[in-house]
């Protein structure tokens, strides 16, 4: 969690290498990614579900297809099964009915359950989720919070979420970090959290207006700048 | 001044550059994506050729009964109108064919490729087959730049063909040139060699308008304008490149 461009996505995209770092080393499951070959972040990459902010869905397929994709990529599983494993992730999502629908005839939230539908397709075990609570309407919203901590569970995943929403976010989260200036600010249970003494994290988790991130955007002196001479 | 000069001229090369090493990826995949996924090849012969043609039957059509025009009123002057079919046959397969079906294909099917490719790149589609360990440039640039290079010639024939037809419709059907002087004429003058020109060029220019449409695209910023932007700088620089590679095939094939 973490405020608008405190550097929250770019540590999601640099934990799936859409991203080189500068400096620095990145882990994951021991293995340090930078250093991976395109074939070994292949590999690494399937075990890895993302769900990007809008879905992402490939818009010249149908729902049905979209799902299948990452099989028929990376399997040589038959046709009757590959139909078989697409319909079982349709379901856990409840769109099992839209199977044939095009990605444009969605709406948003539908949108983002067909793309976690497709991003456990794999059976991946990290699902890295972008912002998924963005600009939704209530019940939708409610439908992805719950599908995020089921899938969870019931896959017995490791789910990372990235988000600024911070009350779905303690609804589903084990273990919370705040972000704050590309710096961890705080971390650890929803509770803890909420009872945190820093400045940063209580004024992002009980949406101060203004505080540490200030009001106003940096800016020479008001009377100054009134009163000067125009600079042109 | 001087510094912006050279600084554009800097960045000319740095893109220029990076595109050779973009051309050279995509020519290291071609054959394993004409192998295992000539389906997604033979979709982007429909979607850059089959969708073509209509625009070039009818531009091929008119711009050949121009050349027959032209011709006759010119050679009717020297009385040498039997000629016609010469005239009009060498400058269609030669020149005219091959270049004004390069910049067709460049506004029909070269700024449909580019903003396919920039509006999947604003809406994370790219990302999204990173992701998936599906490398986007296996799956959608090289399908798309086979696509083009395979259709240009087809299409330059298809151009070339309905052009003759035309200045033959013009010539021998309005302005009365007699039908077997036309195409003897014609028949005797061609040698394999003009018609190679016209097929050379054809498959330089399939490279040339595929490659930059497909690259465009390809690095276009991933925004509503950028794509846009993409889109726009595709038909303008494959028309340049277009007609600059012409002249340096024409000079050095004669």
């Amino acid at each position: 969690m973490g405020p608008s461009g405190t550097g929250k996505t770019t540590l999601l995209q640099l934990i799936t290498r859409q991203l080189a770092p500068d400096s620095g080393q990145i882990l994951v499951d021991g293995v340090d990614i930078s250093t991976l070959s395109q074939s070994e972040l292949y590999k690494m990459r399937q075990r890895f579900g993302v769900l990007f902010q809008n879905g992402a869905l490939l818009t010249d397929m149908s729902v049905f297809e979209n799902v299948a994709f990452p099989i028929r990529e990376h399997t040589r599983l038959p046709d009757s099964l590959i139909r078989h494993v697409v319909l079982t992730k349709l379901h856990a999502v409840g769109l099992r009915g839209a199977a044939e629908l095009m990605p444009a005839q969605l709406s948003g939230g539908m949108a983002r359950r067909v793309a976690l539908a497709r991003a456990i397709a794999m059976d991946p075990d990290v699902l890295l989720y972008d912002e998924p609570f963005v600009g939704l309407d209530p019940i939708s919203m409610g439908v992805i919070v719950k599908l995020v901590g089921q899938i969870s569970d019931a896959l017995d995943i490791t789910s990372v979420v990235v988000s600024h929403d911070v009350h779905d976010v303690v609804a589903v989260a084990d273990y919370s970090y705040v972000i704050s200036d590309g710096q961890v600010a705080a971390a650890g249970t929803p509770e803890e959290l909420n009872n945190s003494s820093s400045e940063v994290v209580k004024q992002f988790m009980h949406g101060l207006p203004d505080g540490p991130v200030g009001f106003h955007y940096d800016a020479p002196d008001y009377a100054k700048q009134l009163l000067g001479e125009s600079p042109d | 001044m001087l510094r912006d000069i050279w600084a554009t001229f800097i960045g000319f090369l740095h893109g220029f550059g990076a595109m050779c090493l973009f051309f050279l990826r995509l020519l290291q995949y071609t054959p394993s994506v004409l192998y295992k996924r000539f389906s997604l090849v033979a979709y982007q012969v429909y979607n850059a050729g089959a969708l073509s043609i209509v625009i070039i039957m009818v531009c091929g059509l008119f711009v050949g009964g121009v050349l027959g025009l032209q011709a006759y009123s010119n050679l009717e002057r020297f009385n040498a109108e039997d000629t016609t079919g010469i005239f009009a046959g060498f400058a269609l397969i030669k020149e005219i064919g091959p270049v004004i079906t390069a910049l067709l294909f460049a506004g029909r099917a070269g700024t449909a490729l580019a903003s396919e490719i920039g509006l999947m790149k604003a809406t994370d589609q790219l990302s999204a087959m990173e992701m998936m360990a599906v490398d986007p440039l296996r799956y959608v640039a090289v399908p798309r730049f086979l696509g083009g290079v395979i259709s240009m010639p087809l299409l330059v024939a298809v151009f070339t063909a309905i052009g003759l037809l035309g200045s033959h419709l013009v010539a021998v059907e309005l302005l009365g040139v007699d039908v077997g002087a036309y195409w003897q004429q014609l028949q005797n003058a061609l040698d394999m060699e003009d018609v190679m020109e016209g097929i050379y060029k054809s498959i330089v220019f399939g490279v040339i308008a595929s490659l930059l449409a497909v690259w465009e695209g390809y690095n276009s910023v991933p925004t509503a304008e950028g794509v846009g932007r993409a889109t726009t700088r595709t038909v303008v620089i494959t028309a340049i490149a277009v007609l600059v590679f012409d002249f340096m095939i024409t000079a050095w094939v004669l």
